[in-house]
């Protein structure tokens, strides 16, 4: 019997972008309200779960042709590196910036360097989970 | 300083050895090592006449100044006349070992080095002044000793005598280690010089006796007093050379040197002149009594060694006794320190010299067993001439300095039993009669060594194949024999110089050594002495003429009730035993390893708690039960009995789900709502690679079946539980400080910019764990990575290599 996919395949097209926006907002929404990078990133990778479990790996892969080897490590360098920065300036490791600017678009708005760690943070998990899932899917 | 560094040249020189060996390819090695001992018995000798007019030398060198660890080197009589006995007696080995060592087939560079160093050590040894210094030399002397008789390492039984003389001695020097520091403890000093300065205020220590022991096992060890004797026979697996130096004059001196100059401080304890005049005299008995038993020359001479310095050693103890008599300078104990001293000479002289015959004999026929030699006087008359000198001085006869090492013996055991103290007027007269039996069958021996081999019938083939030893090898016994004769004529010249200056050390009463009015004479009138040596004479005249007779006796004595015997017993019980306790836990089973490490953490938090009486508990300001946290913990109880009575693996896992989806309802009802997200999301990923892991199991096993019940486990996981509750109780309980969120609460907005605290904790106040936890997730991945990518044995090629 030839199976049909149809239904579970168009759903997962337009509930991927929902969580997966839903994961950029509670990433970005982190440093005022419940979430953060941790919970950020496993939401994202759920939803490119979705993908998987809707289509198959191979598909996946073409769609999003990202290396998820590499996601982790650009992560990590990206946490280190917002760590280790303020040493050139002189202040101790791990120091954090922020202040309020006017941005275009969104206005005024507070930026805060703890964001660029929490980047750091979010990569390096949907790198993980992604990697986990993806060699055990694919391991025979 | 410069003192110091003699002591070291014999080590620098050795580093030269090995270039020497390979250039220097015609020439024997052994004669440029000869130039170090010999410049240094010059060197030595320019201090003889200083010393005997009683001045002493130091010098030092700063080792570890920090901690008050230098060497320094103290010479006095004492140490100045075994620095003489080693350097000299080490020239003469060294001249004999040229020609017995061919320059060909052995490895001289290994065999000099390791001699060299054993000559820097004992050098060490004699003349250090610091307890950490000399101990550092002790154990040196133990490992190139333990090289040397390993010197032919491809035999067995040298691999065996070498760690057997390793683990006695090496033993040994560790209690005398542990000795060591209980004195400098008690003396807060390391210098023995000082030690011996507060010798009435350290008697009377707690420690005292503790120390006086550890020194005395390390002395016996080295010394081989009984019981520890039995590594010297063993170690005559060595190279004859080695056997001369080291088993004869050397090392097993260095006990009795140790004894000598600690003899200050511990005389004072009753304790220390019965164990060293006792045990010396157990040893003399016994080494000479089975010597006799012995049918390899070398063993005969192991055990005559044995035997005289169990001799040495009682005399040591009876001179300790000069510390308790009133009227020194005439006490007739004072002899006793003379004799001692003196025989350590005599000892060393004819001992060498006999050494080195039994290693001519061996060079010459091949074997060393004495019921296949005999009549070989005619053959090697100057051997025969050298070993009849040592041999008559070992039994104690004129006109050979023996005579009257032995005479001044006798007269020292004689008095012990009129001494008053300490019960040596009820027991002391079991001295001279040990001390006479054990110098019968000295006399025996020492008939039996020389006469078995030399004049006994002659096994014929020997006449046509074996000569005379070559002159070069004769040199060091003759030259050591003539010591023997010409000491007996010269005793008093010796004696000025030598001996009295090396009482003094021991016997700190006198000014100056000349003020010792001992004057040995070979004639000393028709004494006790005299009778006893008579009586030695014939008795042992009549025991050695029927020695046929009686000498088969000895095989009687059963194998199993050996020292030997025990002590292998003793290894192999200990490895064996080992073995079996490590096996007895050791089980290889995860689960084992588990079920300890849980019940050990729980007796150990338990106990604590009650021995501290840490319990107590008290409710208060804790927050009231809701009927939403009930209703949580009876599902969350339902859960976990289900993970644990399922049957059915699947169930469990869903069980555990259950378990987890449930904690994130409590984050949610406790107000986490980062944890609580968080939670399920990683529950959800759980229990799906849960899932995978269990539709992977292997179908041939795969019976769904109840977790075993087991008593044991069960009472264990219930201890750590209640442990566990009882330390969460107890510590909700006491809580002694105010937590310190107040202060996040404070500043999360004005000094980090934020509002959601928990990820401000995070990410900015404490980063610093995040970093680390995200490396911990990505080693996590790549690792899963690795191990599902990297399967080289699946492919076909077991190794990377290939």
């Amino acid at each position: 019997m030839k199976t049909n996919d149809m239904i579970i395949q168009f759903t997962a097209k337009i509930v991927f972008f929902i969580i997966f926006f839903f994961a950029i907002h509670i990433f970005l929404a982190g440093h005022y309200t419940p979430g953060g990078g941790f919970v950020g990133g496993l939401l994202a990778s759920s939803a490119i779960v979705l993908l998987v479990l809707a289509f198959d790996i191979k598909t996946v892969r073409t769609v999003i042709p990202v290396n998820y080897t590499t996601l982790i490590g650009i992560g990590l360098l990206l946490a280190l590196a917002t760590a280790a920065f303020p040493m050139f300036k002189g202040d101790p490791f791990f120091t954090h910036y922020f202040d309020y600017f006017t941005l275009p678009l969104i206005g005024k708005t507070s930026l805060h360097t703890a964001m660029l760690f929490d980047t750091g943070v979010f990569l390096v998990v949907v790198g993980v989970t992604m990697t986990i899932i993806q060699t055990i899917g694919e391991d025979e | 300083m410069t003192q110091v560094l003699f002591i070291f040249i014999p080590m620098l020189a050795a580093v030269f050895i090995p270039f020497l060996f390979k250039s220097i390819k015609n020439v024997h090695t052994g004669w440029f090592v000869l130039l170090v001992p010999a410049s240094l018995v010059i060197v030595y000798s320019t201090y003889i006449a200083d010393v005997a007019r009683g001045q002493v030398f130091t010098g030092s060198l700063e080792w570890i100044p920090s901690l008050g660890i230098n060497f320094v080197s103290y010479l006095d009589g004492l140490s100045l006349l075994f620095s003489l006995l080693i350097t000299g007696i080490g020239s003469l080995v060294v001249l004999y070992s040229i020609f017995y060592l061919d320059k060909k087939k052995e490895q001289l560079h290994n065999f000099y080095i390791y001699l060299l160093l054993f000559m820097c050590a004992m050098l060490g040894v004699v003349q250090s002044d610091h307890l950490i210094s000399l101990y550092f030399f002790w154990e040196l002397t133990s490992i190139s000793s333990f090289l040397l008789i390993g010197y032919w390492y491809n035999r067995d039984k040298s691999r065996f005598g070498a760690l057997k003389s390793m683990m006695i001695t090496v033993g040994g020097g560790l209690f005398m280690l542990g000795g060591f520091l209980l004195l400098g403890i008690m003396g807060d000093t390391f210098s023995i010089r000082e030690l011996i300065a507060q010798a009435p205020q350290l008697a009377s220590h707690d420690y005292f006796i503790w120390a006086l022991l550890l020194v005395l096992l390390g002395a016996f060890t080295k010394s081989a007093q009984f019981p520890f004797y039995i590594w010297l026979p063993d170690a005559m697996e060595a190279p004859t050379p080695v056997s001369a130096y080291l088993h004869s004059a050397t090392m097993v001196k260095a006990g009795i040197y140790l004894v000598a100059r600690f003899t200050p401080i511990f005389a004072l304890s009753e304790v220390w002149i019965w164990l060293v005049a006792g045990i010396g005299l157990l040893t003399l008995c016994w080494g000479s009594f089975f010597a006799v038993k012995q049918t390899d020359l070398k063993g005969i001479l192991a055990f005559s060694t044995v035997s005289q310095l169990g001799l040495i050693m009682s005399l040591l103890g009876a001179s300790a006794i000069t510390f308790h008599v009133d009227d020194v300078s005439n006490s007739i104990f004072r002899f006793a320190a003379f004799a001692a001293v003196f025989h350590l000479i005599n000892h060393a002289t004819f001992k060498g010299s006999l050494f080195m015959i039994a290693g001519i004999v061996d060079h010459e026929t091949g074997t060393r067993d004495i019921r296949k030699l005999g009549g070989l006087m005619s053959i090697m008359p100057l051997s025969f001439t050298v070993a009849a000198i040592g041999s008559f001085s070992m039994a104690g006869l004129p006109p050979f300095n023996g005579f009257l090492s032995k005479e001044m013996f006798l007269t020292a055991m004689l008095a012990i039993k009129e001494f008053e103290l300490f019960n040596f007027n009820t027991w002391g007269i079991l001295f001279p009669v040990l001390a006479f039996m054990a110098s019968v069958f000295t006399f025996v021996y020492s008939f039996y060594f020389v006469c078995h081999t030399f004049i006994k019938k002659r096994n014929e083939k020997y006449a046509d194949t074996v000569h005379e030893a070559p002159i070069g090898m004769l040199v060091s016994p003759i030259l050591l024999a003539s010591f023997v004769i010409l000491i007996f004529f010269i005793p008093n010249v010796i004696g000025d110089l030598f001996v009295k200056p090396a009482m003094l050390a021991f016997q700190p009463f006198y000014a100056s050594a000349a003020a010792i009015d001992i004057h040995v004479s070979a004639w000393h009138g028709f004494t006790p002495e005299l009778y006893l040596t008579l009586g030695i004479v014939g008795l042992g005249a009549l025991l050695f003429s029927t020695l046929k007779k009686w000498q088969p006796l000895y095989q009687l004595w059963p194998q199993k009730f050996t020292l030997n015997h025990a002590y292998d017993m003793m290894m192999i019980g200990l490895d064996t035993g080992m073995n079996q306790v490590s096996r007895s836990y050791m089980r290889d089973s995860m689960r084992q390893y588990l079920l300890y490490m849980f019940t050990a953490i729980s007796v150990i938090v338990i106990t604590t708690l009650f021995v501290t009486d840490a319990f107590s508990f008290s409710f208060e300001g804790t927050a009231p039960i809701r009927l939403y946290e009930i209703i949580l913990i009876i599902v969350l109880v339902i859960g976990v009995v289900t993970t644990l009575i399922a049957k059915s693996r699947l169930t469990a896992i869903i069980g555990l789900g259950s378990v987890g989806y449930t904690v994130a309802l409590f984050f949610v009802i406790f107000n986490a709502p980062d944890l609580a997200l968080t939670q399920l999301v990683i529950e959800t990923i759980s229990v799906a690679l849960f899932l995978l892991a269990f539709y992977h199991l292997p179908k041939l096993t795969k019976i769904n079946e109840r977790m075993r019940f087991q008593v044991n486990r069960a009472v264990v996981s219930l201890a750590v539980g209640a442990m566990v509750t009882l330390v969460a109780l107890s510590a909700q309980s006491q809580k002694l400080f105010p937590s310190i969120s107040k202060y996040y609460e404070e500043t999360v907005a004005t000094l980090a910019g934020g509002g959601n605290i928990v990820n401000v904790i995070l990410v900015d106040y404490r980063g610093f764990d995040t970093l680390f936890e995200i490396a911990v997730l990505s080693i996590a991945g790549i690792g899963i990575f690795a191990m599902i990518k990297l399967r080289l044995t699946r492919k076909g090629n077991g190794h990377e290599n290939k």
